[in-house]
């Protein structure tokens, strides 16, 4: 049997915003998973190195600066080097649904919205998320 | 008071039973927005303190002034900042043309956080939720045809602004503007920042000497400006209760004072031009209480703790924003009306200045279409409304004098646990303030979730499906950060690198010791540094903050 699912949740760039990525962690925390949270003020190339380390099945990363359409595709690549790019990846905050549909063409697995019930979120990783 | 409570206890028995009989009320309970049970009537019974004082003396719990809105109107002042500092500088000029009437700047997240546009770490953020304001010659820029001698100028930028406001003081300077006429804030709240926005540079202690040095240096040079505008609204978007948001505002007002207070200035030296920051969130009659109950408050700490004697130096001022957080993405238009409700509150609690967020914002960095409706909501409660022509309106409410008084005992509450764990710093450290809003904000997500707290267009009454956004929103630029790096390059090839050097040296080396470290800034940004290669002079001084976080 799987063990329970290891979360890795995360902030990149300079966005202090983390009220969400909080309750996020806390409620997947809730939900029986391992959750490691980043802290703040990330680079891409630190959130890949602790994935990898960390061996997570999920990566989800929150942004509320906009920076989404920059971050993203540098996060992606620096995931595929590190061989890491077979875990769930999730991005959350304010991301205008032209850029999820952009961001999910690139390879994130799903955006999620700043007004996601909690439930939905821990359901929908359940559903996806290939513990090893 | 007794005979209002058996009056109460017969109304409830005689008249309420047998309607309640007949027809349940909607809930079990009802609370407040912060979680405390309301009362279905307010009585005198309620209410400790009937007498509440006049406006204009202590304890200002009706207002910090005898005559309000009445002499003058609470100051219109939309915050701007997005693109190169000449995008903002269209953006502050077109509000000035319709009617505001102070202005208030917002920098992108390299500004705030002290990097330069050309720093790696900025890199995709340039220009971004802001403005990017890398020397002088950019705030130039961003006050290009504005005087700065008659209209008052906030900034919003915290762990970097003492640069700014060396960068201030110099474009002042060079344009012949005397210091004792610029009128203005600097946010520089650090003590939030730990707690709740999250912009930092350097440790707990340095930062709050560069503000101890920003407040001392403004005691004694400028008269009209507020150098902290100390800041409840973040603590609150992070998750905070009503209450709490007073209480850390208030724990910080209190480090601060004791911080300038050790320099062996007095307290009335440089205690009224402390101003205050809060926001006007959804509960109506909650957030009017919240800032009379702050206004109390602060008159008493100021005689109590630090034997204020000044009126000025017990006045709390403050400044209002509508909550962000309350805007929806879906059903957009709603957030014009929320925008007016709690922009009603902010003024019907007496504040001096407001900015009321655009509808767009749970979308996007606000449009100027946006901007101008919520400018228009203003001057529509200032002109329409009949709210500003008499002080402190629901002043003798039972529900709003109870209230009051219940915020300003658990406020009393927390200021004594903040005092038995150590003080702020204390708190800070052992993630103290930081637990207290995480905690709060996850019981906020909830009890979203299960439905108890309703957002119309959210969990209730939500559109089968996604209707089109009904407005354009602001595109941000792609080449702002190419045009801005090409700027900076030129900008430093054209200035005298060997003095700006000197000048740094001489930065450090103020900074070494405990001397006030502006004048050797404002040496700096005159001989055109920027705010990276400051920010990064000290850094070799003061180290860099490394949060522990907690959730």
């Amino acid at each position: 049997m799987a063990g329970p699912i290891r979360v890795l949740v995360g902030k990149i760039g300079l966005d202090g915003h983390d009220r969400g990525v909080k309750v996020v962690a806390r409620a997947l925390r809730d939900a029986g998973m391992e959750v490691v949270y980043t802290g703040l003020h990330r680079t891409p190339a630190e959130v890949a190195r602790i994935a990898v380390e960390e061996d997570v099945d999920v990566i989800g990363i929150s942004l509320l600066s906009g920076a989404h359409m920059t971050i993203f595709p540098r996060l992606i690549e620096l995931l595929k080097i590190e061989g890491a790019d077979d875990a769930l990846l999730l991005a959350g905050g304010t991301i205008l649904p032209e850029d999820a549909e952009a961001l999910v063409a690139m390879g994130v697995d799903k955006v999620f919205g700043v007004d996601t019930p909690l439930p939905e979120l821990v359901e929908f990783i359940r559903a996806n998320a290939k513990p090893q | 008071m007794t005979d209002g409570g058996s009056a109460r206890r017969r109304w409830e028995e005689e008249t309420v039973a047998p309607f309640l009989a007949g027809m349940p009320e909607r809930k079990a309970t009802f609370e407040t927005l912060s979680g405390a049970t309301v009362e279905r009537v307010y009585t005198p019974e309620h209410v400790a303190e009937p007498d509440g004082g006049f406006p204009g003396e202590f304890p200002f719990l009706r207002g910090p002034y005898p005559t309000m809105y009445r002499a003058r109107p609470w100051t219109m002042r939309q915050i701007a900042g997005y693109g190169r500092p000449e995008d903002t500088n269209d953006r502050l000029r077109y509000l000035i043309a319709n009617g505001q009437t102070g202005i208030s700047i917002d920098f992108d997240m390299p500004t705030l956080m002290g990097f330069d546009s050309d720093d790696e770490r900025s890199f995709g953020e340039v220009g971004g939720v802001g403005v990017a304001v890398d020397h002088v010659d950019d705030l130039h820029a961003v006050l290009d045809g504005i005087d700065i001698g008659t209209i008052s100028v906030s900034m919003t930028i915290n762990p970097s602004a003492w640069i700014l406001l060396a960068m201030f003081l110099v474009v002042a300077e060079e344009r012949g503007v005397p210091r004792a006429k610029l009128s203005g804030t600097t946010q520089a709240d650090i003590v939030k920042e730990f707690i709740a926005q999250k912009e930092w540079i350097y440790p707990v202690e340095p930062s709050l000497r560069i503000l101890r040095d920003m407040i001392t240096f403004g005691a004694r040079e400028l008269p009209r400006w507020n150098p902290v505008n100390i800041s409840g609204y973040h603590a609150r978007e992070a998750g905070a209760t009503a209450s709490q948001e007073v209480a850390f505002t208030l724990a910080a007002a209190i480090t601060y004072a004791e911080r300038a207070v050790a320099t062996g200035m007095h307290f009335d030296e440089f205690a009224p031009r402390f101003s205050f920051y809060f926001i006007a969130h959804n509960d109506f009659i909650e957030e009017v209480a919240k800032f009379r109950a702050a206004r109390r408050l602060w008159a008493r700490i100021a005689r109590e703790r630090f034997g204020a004697t000044k009126p000025e130096s017990m006045r709390l001022r403050f400044h209002c924003q509508t909550a962000g957080s309350t805007l929806t993405a879906p059903q957009p238009l709603n957030n014009i009306i929320r925008g007016a409700l709690q922009a009603l509150a902010a003024v019907a609690g007496g504040a001096q200045s407001l900015h009321v967020s655009g509808m767009d914002e749970a979308l996007a960095i606000p449009s100027e279409q946006a901007m101008k409706v919520a400018l228009r909501t203003q001057q529509i409660l200032l002109e329409e409304s009949g709210i500003a022509s008499t002080i402190d309106p629901f002043g003798g409410s039972y529900a709003i004098e109870a209230t009051t008084e219940r915020i300003e005992r658990e406020v009393r509450e927390y200021l004594d646990k903040i005092d038995e764990i150590g003080g702020t710093v204390a708190g800070i450290e052992s993630g103290f303030f930081q637990q207290a809003i995480s905690d709060a904000a996850y019981a906020h997500q909830l009890a979203k979730d299960a439905g108890e707290l309703r957002t119309v267009g959210v969990n209730v009454y939500r559109d089968a499906e996604a209707e089109a956004i009904p407005f354009a929103l602001h595109k941000v630029d792609p080449d702002v950060e190419e045009r801005k790096l090409a700027e900076l390059r030129g900008f430093r090839a054209a200035r005298d690198g060997a003095l700006v050097e000197e000048r740094l040296a001489e930065l450090r080396e103020a900074a070494t010791g405990d001397g006030n470290i502006m004048p050797a800034t404002i040496e700096a940004i005159r001989a055109r540094a920027t705010g990276g290669e400051i920010v990064e002079v000290l850094r070799s001084v003061f180290g860099s903050y490394v949060e522990h976080a907690v959730f």
